[in-house]
């Protein structure tokens, strides 16, 4: 069976609800609260009053909701590893800039 | 299918305890997690380690496993009719399961969130429960730059596990086509909602997430939409300036090196990068590299000419340093 499918970009310019990051990452909903509440998952205000999220957010969450689930880490522990995750994330991509500069030997 | 050991893939003896099991799980997921490993292979040795916990920790699976007795490694393997009879629920066939498949009928929760790589069952949901998620499956993808810049449209060929109308589970081969833009990074996620394993008893189709990455490229480094190309020129266009010829992923541009460039100095190319989804795009930055070639001996005169008549000191600025 052959389907053509919808591709949607998980980057900056899209936004999602905390209704579509409960349902696409499998995080309860007071779980998603408690990381964005401690600042580990970064929110910005809908329109609505609620809560809005960067596209980017929902593979912090399944990340999240991975380690959640394999290593049994509570929401304190997850913000903990949430942060140290995004800081290697940071320190990779400025190390991947650094090197594309340095010419091929 | 082919028999799994699942004591040796998390390193302990059958009659290990649940406690020991546990450790093993641990310990090994902490090294090998995809999340958070480098180890190479990371998540082939994952998906094997969760397998064999999923299993494990699970009493009844457990029990269910050992009945299949020990058998090497990868042997060839169905499960005996009896084993079939008592466990197998409504499966009759087992030819198109993985092993892992087998214990996916046993009791635990839907399969929402989990899943590396298309074909890991990861933990399904009991065919005697009622509407559950489907699974979703996180696939990376390698895409040429040129295809980054062009946009392509993906062809995936994928196994899933399903259940059918009977209620027997099987493994159904997928071809997902997916039309992927300009513009996409290293790193890039897409989201292809409803591709991933069929949900249960109306429960909602899984996702598909693509994890994209950047084939290395002959000319170009990516960063970002930036791109750097190393520009080698010779030593008289660095030292007079010269117009040159740069390949870009559009075509080819001519380029004007300033006279008296260095190795190492940067030339931008504004828009000449990678795409961006939303208009725009990255720069292509042209990294000189001054390239002397062999001398002959006409060219080697020229250079002691050059040698006698310039004052320049390439390391004057060593001057009175460890004095």
């Amino acid at each position: 069976m052959t389907v053509e499918t919808e591709v949607l970009w998980l980057d900056e310019h899209r936004v999602v609800s905390l209704t579509e990051l409960v349902e696409v990452s499998g995080l309860p909903e007071n779980e998603l609260l408690e990381l964005v509440n401690t600042g580990a998952l970064p929110a910005r205000d809908a329109p609505d009053g609620g809560l809005a999220f960067s596209a980017r957010v929902v593979t912090m969450a399944r990340t999240a909701s991975r380690l959640r689930d394999d290593f049994e880490l509570d929401t304190r522990g997850l913000a903990v590893a949430l942060r140290l995750l995004e800081r290697v994330r940071d320190l990779e991509g400025e190390i991947a800039r650094l090197r594309a500069q340095l010419p091929r030997a | 299918m082919k028999y799994t050991d699942y004591y040796a893939a998390l390193g302990v003896e059958r009659g290990a305890s649940a406690d020991e099991i546990k450790k093993a799980y641990r310990r090994l997921a902490q090294k090998y997690h995809p999340d958070v490993s480098k180890e190479p292979g990371a998540e082939a040795r994952f998906k094997e380690i969760g397998e064999a916990w999923q299993t494990l920790k699970d009493p009844e699976k457990r029990a269910a496993y050992d009945e299949l007795g020990s058998r090497p490694q990868g042997e060839e393997f169905r499960p005996p009719p009896d084993w079939a009879r008592q466990h197998g629920g409504e499966q009759s066939r087992f030819e198109d399961l993985d092993f892992a498949d087998l214990f996916t009928r046993f009791g635990g929760r839907g399969a929402q969130g989990r899943g590396f790589g298309a074909g890991a069952a990861g933990e399904a949901f009991s065919s005697h429960q009622g509407a559950a998620p489907g699974q979703d499956f996180e696939v990376p993808i390698e895409i040429s730059i040129d295809d980054a810049f062009k946009g392509t449209t993906l062809s995936l060929n994928l196994s899933m596990p399903e259940y059918d109308a009977q209620g027997a589970l099987r493994r159904v081969p997928h071809t997902v086509k997916a039309r992927i833009a300009p513009g996409a990074i290293d790193g890039q996620r897409l989201r292809l909602p409803g591709k991933g394993g069929k949900g249960f008893k109306g429960g909602r189709d899984g996702d598909l997430y693509l994890d994209i990455t950047l084939k290395p490229h002959r000319f170009y480094r990516a960063t970002g939409h930036d791109l750097y190309l190393d520009l080698p020129v010779a030593p008289w266009e660095a030292a007079l300036g010269a117009t040159v010829e740069v390949p870009t992923l559009a075509g080819a541009v001519n380029l004007k090196v300033p006279a008296g460039a260095s190795s190492g100095q940067k030339l931008r190319l504004a828009g000449r990068g990678l795409p961006m989804p939303r208009g725009g795009a990255g720069d292509l930055f042209a990294v000189l590299q001054v390239v002397v070639p062999p001398a002959d001996e006409r060219e080697r005169k020229l250079y002691e000419e050059l040698a006698k008549g310039s004052g320049f000191d390439p390391r004057g600025h060593f001057q009175g340093e460890g004095e």
